[in-house]
């Protein structure tokens, strides 16, 4: 099975987040009221082939953890489904 | 007898020469170790330098720790070997696990290149053994991505057992603890953002960096 895979890596709560900061700080210079706690992050987006949606999810897992994020500062959402 | 130090090449460095002018300077024979092989010959002491391996895609030095080089490397340090990461080697050292802690974007968001001035706070490692504690080093640096990272048990731990090596004097990036410069629990792997290849000469404004390379060639001569 092809699956499509959405991993969003995201700085740990806690750790600073000079991008996320400097966006915020410019929005009300927008004209924009009320943004807060902006964060900046990546999404990484990938086919993988896999015996069914369980194994794919716990492939992305392990990618994931040994090579998308550094741990220490970083961790991920994954998002899998069925490709067409 | 002097000794060899071997400085990895992946990439997108590009201090590497830097890094071979300066030790051969201080009587050192050198070889450049290419990332894509894991043979690294009979070096005393591995230098992982400067530069942007893989174009830091991804985050800088998540790819180049996977090098067969690193491997090798790896167990080199394992195995006591010296082994020293300046700039984006630190990062491939915090990457590969030989260092505690990760180096994040600068806190200004600004890419630094300047001279700082840095505080040596412990002589017991391979990198600073041949400092004073106190003494004040005038090195630059030169990077978008040197702003240490750490847990607050892991900036204890580093505080406890002596493992922070230099300290900015006035925190240019947002450091934790002002950490330019750590090394490993058995003291034989430091990583620093600074560049003490690139303050060897007069004509580069600064010798400063030479007490610490000094040290490394003695370590590796040992």
């Amino acid at each position: 099975m092809q699956y499509e895979a959405c991993v969003e890596v995201r700085l740990r709560e806690g750790i600073a987040d000079p991008q996320g900061s400097t966006i915020e700080n410019a929005t009300p210079k927008l004209g924009f009221q009320g943004v807060s706690n902006v964060r900046v992050g990546k999404s990484i987006r990938f086919n993988l082939e896999s015996d069914n949606e369980e194994t794919a999810r716990a492939t992305v897992q392990e990618l994931c953890d040994r090579f998308l994020t550094n741990p220490v500062i970083e961790d991920a959402s994954i998002t899998i489904q069925g490709a067409e | 007898m002097s000794p060899t130090i071997g400085v990895i090449v992946f990439p997108g460095s590009n201090c590497e020469q830097d890094a071979v002018e300066a030790v051969k300077d201080l009587g050192a024979e050198t070889q450049l170790l290419w990332h894509g092989s894991p043979e690294i010959g009979n070096v005393d002491g591995v230098i992982i330098p400067g530069g942007f391996a893989h174009g830091d895609y991804l985050r800088p030095g998540a790819i180049a720790r996977f090098s067969p080089a690193m491997e090798s490397i790896v167990d080199f340090a394992k195995k006591g070997g010296p082994v020293v990461g300046i700039c984006n080697g630190f990062q491939v050292l915090t990457e590969v696990g030989l260092l505690p802690g990760a180096l994040q974007k600068n806190i200004g968001l600004k890419f630094l290149c300047k001279t700082v001035t840095l505080k040596v706070v412990s002589t017991n490692s391979i990198l600073t053994s041949q400092t004073q504690i106190g003494v004040d080093l005038k090195i630059p640096i030169n990077h978008f991505e040197g702003n240490y990272t750490c847990s607050e048990d892991t900036l204890n731990e580093l505080r406890n057992n002596d493992r922070i090596l230099l300290t900015y004097e006035d925190n240019p990036n947002g450091s934790m603890g002002d950490i330019a410069g750590i090394c490993n629990k058995e003291r034989n792997v430091v990583g620093l953002m600074p560049h003490p290849e690139r303050a060897c000469h007069d004509l580069l404004g600064s010798t400063d960096g030479k007490p610490l390379l000094q040290s490394f060639l003695e370590s590796a001569n040992g």
